[in-house]
């Protein structure tokens, strides 16, 4: 060992570690930024109210309530979608042409751009099958987003289950969908529940495919069918962050609705975080 | 045949139909999206689409060229590929070598939240704290500019090119490290010269993901690059306000009349967005297969 490989050494370690650290304040800062800046208007009245005079005063209850008949109308489709299309690929497809395709659609579709979705959701739902702008075609539009992220978490589940459970009960004269329900999936209910947490993050988060087909930018009411419209976070943050006369007057609002739509989207993922390591750690034992 | 082999088989049939859900999505996204795509080619040529060098889209007559647009993207993703491959590389050399388990478990969890934060919150973040920023520090016009867009992009990508670099860093044999470590390398002489390179194909399929993500991402780009659809110089166009495909669909899709010109236009640009990541995704996989492939037979 010279001594010059030795201060390389040190020289790059050096600056492998500033890095870590140049990333780590990155996250903190825009954490930090946003919590402390939009803590200030927090209150039960700004998340229980209705806007009000052009959404420069008054709460965001409508695009909370938005946010979350979207989150259950998406996952209601995506969910039972998913696990089956992973119980399928998982315990049935035999490796060949027809299981590659699926999956190369799965690894497609986790690509797509959102506003590509949108456009999708756009002309297939609101156009094509007459539901206009609504909540519905919204929520449609992002079950198909969300569906990658179940197939894929739910795959990893399933993969997890030792294939000595499926073969004793298999040779206890057990039938092979008997045995999947009452043996193969309790075991992998924690991995699926975990991406479904993810995919309800991501759901909650997307902008573009919303704002394309039935996202509105101020409801004087709350909707009152599936086919009407609806204010969400995401979208109302765009909004009032870059739209209307005055925009740095409601920056409390504004930086109060990230708070709101961070808080949700990354208590989600924590949770999601939670799960897999409590059973990953109850695994090993 | 009893009722319960009756039962298996229907099961089997809809987990099936289930299975094929994704390929069929996939199929009817690629129909409606070139179908309204290629009406525009009815009335508007596509060479001069493809070629164009204007976007006005509401003028008479309309112009409808998707090179500034094109270019916009290409710019901003240049940008944010240039600020977070290195960057991303780096961190995940440090994660998978050099962080004791301490660390790693303070940085893992961060970069998940950087995964997580949706799109809209980065770009009002980049509004509110990096568009003055860039103004002040540069003593620009606006802030509101490529380099804005680059650097909310190159930070969102960070995530996709750590992990899975990570992945390619970690599953390179251990033989092979202790291999040049008993030879008298120093272990920065190992990750540079032998781990690295035996990664590399793992970490140039981050490369491509990170990429189809940033041409595709839309409402940070939408908040922070301006928007002004003009073909972007090099590389003093980073300091000028650019617009991007997707923010182009995003911003224009509301205020068109369903069935016009230039409602098609905006599916022709849905289009090419959509080929091009098709085309990125496929490049990612392609490679992620066939290194793991070289790694199974070496060992």
């Amino acid at each position: 060992m010279t001594k010059k490989a030795q201060r390389d050494q040190k020289i790059a370690f050096t600056a492998l570690r500033i890095s870590a650290v140049l990333v780590a304040i990155i996250v903190v800062i825009i954490l930090l930024q946003i919590t402390i800046n939009g803590y200030s208007i927090l209150s039960i009245d700004f998340l229980t109210e209705m806007p009000r005079n052009r959404m420069t005063e008054g709460g965001i209850y409508p695009a909370i309530l938005g946010t979350i008949y979207l989150i259950i109308g998406s996952m209601g489709v995506a969910l039972p979608l998913g696990i089956l299309a992973a119980i399928y690929l998982n315990e049935y497809a035999q490796p060949g042409r027809t299981k590659w395709i699926i999956e190369m659609a799965i690894i497609n579709l986790a690509g797509t751009p959102s506003v590509v979705f949108g456009l999708f959701g756009l002309a297939m739902f609101v156009k094509y099958l007459g539901y206009g702008a609504s909540l519905i075609a919204s929520a449609l539009t992002l079950a198909l987003m969300a569906l990658p992220i179940i197939i894929r978490a739910s795959q990893e589940a399933l993969i997890t289950v030792p294939e000595e459970y499926r073969y004793a009960s298999l040779a206890l004269g057990v039938t092979k969908w008997q045995t999947i329900r009452q043996v193969v999936l309790p075991p992998a209910i924690p991995g699926m529940i975990t991406g479904t947490i993810l995919a309800v993050g991501r759901v909650a988060g997307e902008t573009a495919p919303i704002l394309l087909t039935g996202a509105a930018y101020f409801l004087p009411r709350l909707p009152d069918s599936i086919y009407s419209q609806f204010m969400a976070l995401p979208y109302h943050l765009y909004v009032i962050a870059t739209a209307g006369t005055n925009i740095a007057q409601t920056r409390p609002i504004q930086y109060g609705t990230a708070l709101v739509l961070l808080t949700i989207v990354l208590s989600f993922n924590m949770i999601a975080v939670m799960i897999r390591r409590h059973y990953r750690r109850k695994l090993r034992n | 045949m009893t009722t319960g082999h009756y039962r298996e088989k229907v099961i089997e049939s809809l987990l099936y139909l289930s299975g094929v859900t994704a390929v069929i999505i996939l199929f009817l996204i690629c129909i409606f999206l070139f179908k309204d795509g290629l009406a525009l080619f009815q009335k508007y040529p596509l060479v001069e689409f493809l070629t164009g060098t204007k976007w006005y889209p509401t003028s008479e007559p309309h112009q409808f060229g998707l090179l500034p647009l094109l270019f916009g993207s290409m710019i901003v993703t240049f940008g944010a590929i240039v600020l977070s491959v290195p960057l991303g590389i780096v961190v995940a050399i440090y994660i998978s070598e050099l962080a004791g388990a301490k660390e790693a478990e303070v940085l893992k969890p961060l970069i998940e939240i950087l995964a997580g934060i949706p799109s809209v919150v980065y770009g009002f973040f980049g509004l509110v704290v990096l568009v003055p920023l860039l103004q002040n520090t540069f003593d620009l016009p606006t802030g509101q500019n490529a380099l804005a867009g680059s650097i909310m992009l190159g930070i969102m990508a960070l995530p996709t090119i750590i992990s899975i670099s990570e992945d390619a860093i970690s599953s390179v044999p251990r033989a092979i490290k202790e291999g040049s470590l008993a030879l008298g390398s120093t272990e920065w002489q190992t990750i540079n010269k032998v781990i690295i390179p035996a990664a590399l194909s793992g970490i140039s399929a981050a490369v491509m993901l990170g990429i189809g993500r940033a041409i595709g991402e839309t409402m940070t780009v939408l908040m922070v690059t301006g928007n002004t659809a003009v073909i972007p110089g090099f590389p003093e166009g980073l300091f000028a306000p650019v617009r991007t495909m997707t923010a182009t669909v995003a911003l224009e899709m509301g205020e068109v009349p369903q069935g016009s010109e230039h409602f098609y236009a905006l599916f022709a640009i849905g289009s090419v967005l959509f080929i091009t990541t098709f085309i990125t995704n496929i490049i990612a996989e392609y490679i992620k297969r066939k290194y793991r492939f070289n790694l199974g037979s070496g060992q």
